[in-house]
């Protein structure tokens, strides 16, 4: 789950590490009171949205006078960036940059460890420096049963800085980012950039926040930051309902069981000439009442033109699986051709009983796949 | 032989008393697996089927002589339950429990790992040494003994090529998920490697999916010390970027993780990737 700059800034501000003053504003009379509150003649306005690339899409600006400060928050509020709608800017005190630098906490699949990550190449994308100079990020990776101690904190502080005052005060920031990072259950912690003021303190201009799902249930207040966008909240409502649900938008609709065979079954449907309408795993079990809300989501895509359902019988028995099937589809009114292929513990049983339905019955995968393309070429002639 | 399981393993159940623990742990009792015990605190004395019932992993330990257990306790409580099997020096951990959050698998997994044991999983379907034992919720009914290993990042989909390779009458040493989730236990090479080691294995399939480098950092440790022919499969081509495909960790963040580049890794290294799981036994005959 992301939220936005200005609630990680709160969060960091929350843990001592050192943020620009800002004000969230909703609209321009807003900017215009937070203008007059900073106590700086120089402000950024600074679009609100999960998206990244806010500078390029021009999202974000720096005002020297009220009548600049005007026009920018005017235009920035109610743009559209990657799809997103700006409904909120920030208004901060333009700092006085002498150099900007990179930081961020992730957990590293290959480490099995959260890891800091460290550049003096901030403000930039850090894909990008990982893409072009690999060298100038500096890992670290975390025991999670010591976490950062001082003398690893100073250690990663001295790639970035060669004083010791703010070696001192970078690793103070990494050590707190840390403990943020632990206790919100965060899988990803960035300031990008952190930046070395004309004045000689080091600050977080940028503020980036994303947190594992899994672990939401034990953090309320950072779950009821969650704003879904309309696709996310189909999304989530399916995850509710005990399957995953990711929609893309061509006109094979298909239900399968387990993860793993739902994206080879959308694979299988591009490599013999389909589009898939969309991502979707019910689960280990096939209940009547999963498929007929799986099924319910399913035709809520109006481009989906034929379904194709892939079920692998594992634990779960063939049979039971198309005596669910026929239940769920007694309540399901629908003309769209339905593909079933099922396989497995108690196969032919299964099919045997699906015999005599309007369901195309496959055997195997292959077979399914290409019975589903050639509706969906019929339905379109 | 086969790798991790066989005749010898010793197994407990951690949550026994739960409606997974007790369906699974008589499932692999029926298969042939040693399960001489589970766990569920305040329930010692207890039996499920006729498989005691522990306080503790401690006193299952002390009592069975269990090297082996499996997690099927609910995920705010799995953490717990992994370390407490490490502790009470169980050698081989199974965590089958989905949707744990990762820095506990972290946390857990850096415990184990100290105590010198190995952790398998979590959000994973467990393991299985064909007709010798089975440690996890796989469909039995589609293995058969043979000479291939097969590792895999999912559940069904690896049921769907195990059941491909039996109808081609290639059975499986050992079959492993390792589980779908951003951090688990043992990973790609530490597989590829006892597979390497084990004579009764002539062959590897590996499954994988989008997420990560895993598949990548795979292709590289076979071109250096895999002399035993590879195949391999990789799901979610169609995958669009930043969205999660049902397991935690098929993801593509930033443009990388992508099935594109596993695909090729792979095939730089002369390992062939099947289009589609049917085409894996035609594949893996050519080579052996």
């Amino acid at each position: 789950m992301k939220i936005h700059e200005y609630q990680a800034k709160e969060l960091f501000a929350n843990y001592g590490i050192p943020v620009d003053q800002s004000v969230l504003c909703r609209s321009v009379d807003d900017a215009v009171k937070a203008y007059s509150q900073l106590d700086s003649q120089r402000v950024i306005v600074k679009a609100q949205v999960y998206s990244g690339g806010r500078g390029k899409a021009g999202g974000v600006k720096l005002a020297i006078d009220e009548i600049e400060l005007r026009k920018h928050a005017s235009n920035i509020l109610g743009m559209n960036i990657k799809g997103y709608i700006v409904d909120r800017i920030l208004i901060g005190q333009a700092v006085n940059i002498s150099k900007e630098y990179y930081a961020s906490y992730i957990i590293d699949r290959n480490s099995k460890s959260t890891i800091l990550m460290l550049s003096k190449e901030g403000g930039m994308e850090i894909e990008e420096v990982a893409r072009i100079s690999p060298e100038k990020i500096h890992k670290f990776v975390i025991d999670p049963s010591i976490g950062v101690p001082d003398y690893l904190a100073r250690e990663a502080a001295f790639k970035l800085f060669d004083d010791v005052n703010l070696v001192r005060q970078a690793a103070s920031i990494f050590q707190k980012l840390y403990k943020l990072f632990i206790d919100t259950d965060a899988s990803l912690a960035e300031i990008n950039p952190l930046v070395l003021t004309q004045e000689g303190s080091i600050m977080a201009i940028d503020a980036k926040m994303t947190f594992d799902d899994n672990a939401l249930y034990r953090h309320p207040k950072i779950a009821s930051l969650n704003e879904p966008t309309e696709e996310e909240k189909k999304e989530q409502n399916a995850k509710s309902k005990g399957f995953s649900y990711v929609h893309l938008g061509g006109e094979i609709g298909c239900m399968v069981n387990g993860a793993g065979l739902a994206m080879a079954t959308m694979d299988m449907i591009k490599l013999y000439g389909g589009n898939p309408a969309n991502f979707l795993d019910i689960g280990g079990s096939s209940n009547p009442t999963k498929v007929i809300e799986a099924m319910k989501l399913l035709l809520s895509d109006k481009n989906v033109q034929v379904v194709l359902i892939n079920i692998f019988g594992g634990i779960t028995r063939c049979d039971d699986v198309a005596h669910g099937l026929l239940e769920a589809f007694k309540q399901i009114k629908t003309d769209i051709p339905i593909v079933i292929r099922l396989t497995g513990t108690n196969e032919k049983e299964g099919r045997a009983l699906l015999e005599g339905s309007h369901f195309h019955v496959a055997e195997t995968m292959g077979d399914a796949t290409k019975k589903a393309v050639e509706l969906t070429y019929n339905y379109q002639d | 032989m086969s790798i991790l399981i066989d005749k010898n393993t010793r197994l407990i159940v951690q949550g026994i008393t739960g409606r997974d623990g007790g369906f699974h742990a008589s499932k692999m009792k029926t298969y042939g697996t040693n399960v001489i015990g589970g766990t569920s605190p305040g329930k010692a004395g207890e039996f499920v089927e006729d498989i005691p019932v522990f306080n503790s992993v401690k006193e299952a330990v002390k009592e069975t002589g269990a090297n082996s257990s499996i997690i099927f306790v609910p995920a705010p409580f799995a953490k717990d339950a992994m370390m407490e099997a490490a502790d009470a020096d169980i050698q081989l951990i199974i965590c089958i429990t989905e949707g744990i959050p990762t820095l506990d698998v972290v946390q857990a997994y850096h415990f184990i790992k100290n105590k010198g044991a190995n952790l398998i999983g979590p959000n994973c379907p467990g393991l299985i040494s064909p007709e010798k034992s089975l440690v996890g919720i796989m469909p039995t009914m589609i293995f058969k003994q043979g000479s291939t290993g097969v590792i895999s990042r999912s559940g069904t989909l690896t049921y769907e090529v195990v059941y491909n390779l039996t109808e081609n009458g290639m059975g499986q040493s050992t079959a492993i998920g390792v589980g779908g989730d951003p951090v688990v236990g043992l990973y790609y090479q530490e597989l590829l490697e006892m597979f390497e080691n084990d004579p009764e294995t002539d062959s590897i399939v590996l499954i994988g999916e989008i997420g990560g480098d895993a598949e990548e950092r795979a292709a590289e440790y076979i071109k250096k010390h895999v002399t035993k022919p590879v195949v391999a499969f990789i799901a979610g081509q169609q995958a669009p970027p930043g969205k999660q495909m049902g397991h935690a960790g098929a993801i593509i963040s930033s443009g990388s993780g992508t099935a594109a580049e596993k695909i090729a890794a792979f095939e730089a290294v002369g390992v062939p990737v099947a289009n589609e799981p049917s085409q894996i036994p035609s594949l893996l005959k050519v080579l052996i």
